[in-house]
């Protein structure tokens, strides 16, 4: 394989590891914000047990998102040092800010969280708890500022310098708020939240199932499942104008979406699924609505849609694979909405805590939402292609000159190995925190100073 | 010399960096020292000590990572790509470091505790040597071609100065995190890991010592600026008496001052490494016409007014709540329910 290959599968595989523990933190924080608030409130015994436990799984997420998450800092540098070069001036700040404005926050007082109970008052440790909520989520605002200029920058110039070319920021504001940042952000956001409520979620049918923790598996339910339904529901919204987003600024990654390939497909269809026949141009054994994406994106069914042809060859993105990861994302999403809706249905009927078989299919509901995100970004960051910068830089111009494929091979391997061992120790260690369960201690509230 | 904006990222990452000798380099330092322990109860006091700070500290290398990305992005590109082999290891290190500090006290197992209080050693003895021998290259000087590539080879990394800067670095975090565990100790482990001070810094003189002469003799670009400009003098002669103030205050009793003396010699190293340094960043060597300087190598200068601005919100605010955290987790270990 050549160093390009695995330059980029090393990339895809350590990110794609890395962004299993963020979207967990992210709305696990938010529901732990939501379980303290509800202790400090009714300083009910039952929400106590529930912070003390998620406090520890969350603690868990971050320590194995921090150890995959150093790499991801470096590795800009180490691997896509052209890149690197190109965008630094632009990039790097939003990269500085994120570890300035985030990880410091979220590091810190995540420490009190953790060990902090009987040092500080219960409302301090409330105080530490919003604020690591708070940190997770400006670590997602600065990441995602930084990805969203790769795919739709915005203020900046290009500069000759002694040794090429890059670009150099004009109006740090467009910088920040590009044309995709706040639909990202925000698409990225709740997808957070509802992969964090799924973990609760999960674990709390797996009690009800097993008949342990009752009290306290049927108080977390009920928080997770309003921010799952709320998240899911609001899903539709941002991702709607996500892809119309993308329909604007990146029509080519709109037309490999949806396998369109007519430089202008009037009443272009929306397909359910079907597998895109590069050779032939179109898109088998699919099922799709006629008119549904042009009225999608323009809100009129006759208006044409630009299709692949409307781009030179190289400059079109691998068409199948991020058809497919971009249908499979969509459809998980509305399963997603069917089991929250379902949820809160018979909750309000007051038979969700005995119905086995739909507790069943919660415990396993939580890799969907993990799932979303991974596929998410694949066709996010593939429909991009062949663009690390949208239009500016072509990916196979961005490596790193003096980095051979004998060493990116050789980091592959080590990467892989660490990380299989990471993910074995972490599946392992929460598997026994769940199966441990809230202990006595975390109910009766020892320790507080209050 | 004008203080431009160059100048002054130059010293924001410089104290970005060195913030982040002074905290991780405890923590790096109290893994080192880790198997020098022998039960359980001290192995378990060794990490918890540094347990609720050390993937705090971790955040000054990642901040200091994304600060040089941000304003000397060809100096972020190049020594990264150039390093490569060396980073990987070190970021397996700091990913090892993290699991084994997580996962050792989650079993009872003596073999399962024996395997992850090895790792946690052996890591962070290899990142500090790493580190350090980064620092060395960097202070030697590398080969760079006209494009301010590298254009040397791994192997090329490894010769004897970066490896005794690597060997000096540990020792410094050895001593650093030898008196921060007296700080945190009682009884007889406080006694036992008094004892590790003295000689920690006999360690570590002796390799200070080696440095500064390998260096007088064969790097003598690092010195050029301290002799055209004798006030610099002045740094050595901080750092000696910083050295030099650890073991009296400790004889005295007075171990919070003997860590901030510490602290004060590890400044006045970075310093010196600074003043050697300016106003390149990376040094080339044998082409002294390709290094990367403070200015060929830097961001624009709006860029760098934009991170100024950037870093005078946040650098406060960091300082702030760190101080509150130490503040917070201040005294002596003791182990409960919450410990690892």
């Amino acid at each position: 394989m050549d160093v390009l290959t695995l330059g980029r599968l090393q990339f895809a595989w350590t990110i794609s590891f890395h962004y299993i523990f963020p979207p967990l933190t992210i709305g696990l924080g938010l529901i732990l914000v939501v379980m303290e608030g509800m202790y400090l409130k009714t300083r009910s015994p039952v929400y106590h047990a529930m912070t003390r436990f998620w406090v520890r799984v969350f603690g868990l997420i971050f320590a194995i998102g921090v150890a995959s998450g150093i790499v991801m800092e470096f590795q800009f540098g180490t691997n896509w040092a052209a890149y690197s070069r190109y965008v630094g001036d632009v990039f790097g700040s939003a990269l500085a800010a994120e570890g300035i404005f985030a990880f410091f926050l979220e590091s810190g007082f995540l420490a009190i969280l953790l060990f902090g109970w009987d040092r500080v008052s219960p409302r301090m440790h409330f105080f530490s708890t919003v604020m690591v909520s708070l940190g997770s989520i400006f670590s997602a605002l600065w990441i995602i500022v930084a990805n969203s200029w790769q795919q739709t920058p915005a203020g900046f110039h290009i500069v000759q310098t002694a040794v090429g070319t890059r670009a150099e920021v004009t109006d740090f504001w467009q910088v920040v708020f590009n044309p995709s940042t706040v639909d990202r952000l925000s698409h990225v956001l709740v997808a957070a939240f509802q992969t964090g409520a799924f973990l609760v979620i999960s674990v709390s049918a797996f009690y009800l199932l097993k008949k342990r923790h009752t009290d306290f598996a049927k108080a977390s339910m009920k928080i997770a499942l309003v921010v799952a339904i709320v998240a899911s529901l609001l899903q539709l919204v941002t991702g709607d104008t996500s892809a119309r987003l993308v329909a604007r600024y990146q029509p080519a990654k709109l037309a490999a979406y949806e396998g369109i390939f007519p430089a202008a497909e009037p009443r272009a269809p929306l397909s359910l699924f079907g597998w895109v026949n590069e050779s032939g141009q179109k898109v088998d054994f699919s099922v799709a609505l006629p008119g549904m994406l042009s009225w999608l994106v323009y809100g009129d069914a006759s208006k044409p849609v630009t299709g692949l042809d409307a781009f030179k060859p190289e400059d079109r993105p691998p068409v199948n694979i991020v058809f497919q990861t971009y249908h499979a994302m969509v459809g998980i999403g509305m399963a997603l909405i069917l089991i929250s809706v379902l949820g809160v249905f018979f909750w309000w009927r007051k038979t969700l805590f005995e119905k086995g078989w739909f507790l069943k299919i919660l415990v396993v509901a939580v890799v969907l939402p993990e799932l979303a995100n991974q596929l998410g970004w694949v066709s996010a960051e593939v429909g991009r292609q062949p663009w690390i910068v949208y239009g500016l830089l072509r990916t196979k111009d961005a490596l790193s000159p003096v980095v051979t494929a004998g060493e990116t091979l050789a980091s592959l391997i080590l990467f892989t190995f660490v990380y299989i061992l990471l993910f074995a120790l972490f599946i392992y260690l929460l598997d026994q925190k769940i199966k441990k369960g809230p202990v006595d201690a975390d109910v009766i509230g020892e320790g507080h100073r209050a | 010399m004008n203080i431009d904006l160059n100048v002054i990222w130059f010293l924001l990452v410089g104290v970005l960096l060195t913030g982040y000798a002074m905290l991780d380099g405890f923590d790096l330092g109290v893994g080192a020292l880790h198997l020098l322990t022998r039960t359980d109860e001290e192995r378990r006091t060794m990490i918890n000590a540094i347990g609720p700070v050390w993937d705090g500290n971790e955040v000054w290398l990642v901040t200091g990572g994304g600060a040089l990305f941000a304003a000397f992005p060809m100096v972020y590109a190049t020594v990264f790509s150039g390093f490569y082999l060396a980073l990987v290891l070190l970021l397996v290190g700091l990913i090892f470091r993290a699991v084994a500090i997580e996962f050792r006290s989650k079993q009872e197992h003596a073999w399962w505790r024996q395997m992850w209080d090895v790792s946690f050693s052996a890591s962070s003895i290899l990142s500090s040597l790493l580190l350090g021998a980064a620092l060395g290259n960097i202070a030697w000087g590398v080969p760079l071609d006209a494009h301010y590539e590298f254009a040397g080879t791994f192997l090329g990394l490894l010769h004897p100065y970066p490896l005794l800067v690597g060997v000096t670095t540990l020792a410094l975090f050895m001593m650093h995190g030898s008196i921060y565990m007296v700080l945190k100790t009682e009884g007889a482990m406080h006694n036992k890991v008094r004892g590790w001070v003295n000689n920690a810094i006999i360690f570590f003189i002796i390799c200070y010592a080696l440095t500064t002469f390998t260096t007088l003799l064969y790097v003598p670009h690092m010195t050029e600026t301290i002799k055209a400009h004798p006030i610099f003098f002045l740094l050595p002669v901080l750092n000696m008496l910083a050295i030099a103030n650890i073991p009296r205050e400790i004889y005295h009793g007075r171990d919070l001052r003997a860590f901030l003396s510490s602290c004060a010699s590890m400044a006045a190293l970075m310093a010196l490494f600074g003043v050697g340094l300016f106003p390149n960043i990376v040094f080339s060597r044998p082409n002294p016409a390709n290094s990367l300087t403070l200015y060929n190598a830097a961001s624009s200068q709006k860029t760098l007014g934009i991170m100024l601005i950037i870093a005078c919100i946040g650098v406060p605010l960091v300082l702030a709540y760190t101080a509150s955290i130490y503040w917070v987790f201040r005294g002596r270990v003791r182990l409960d329910a919450h410990s690892y």
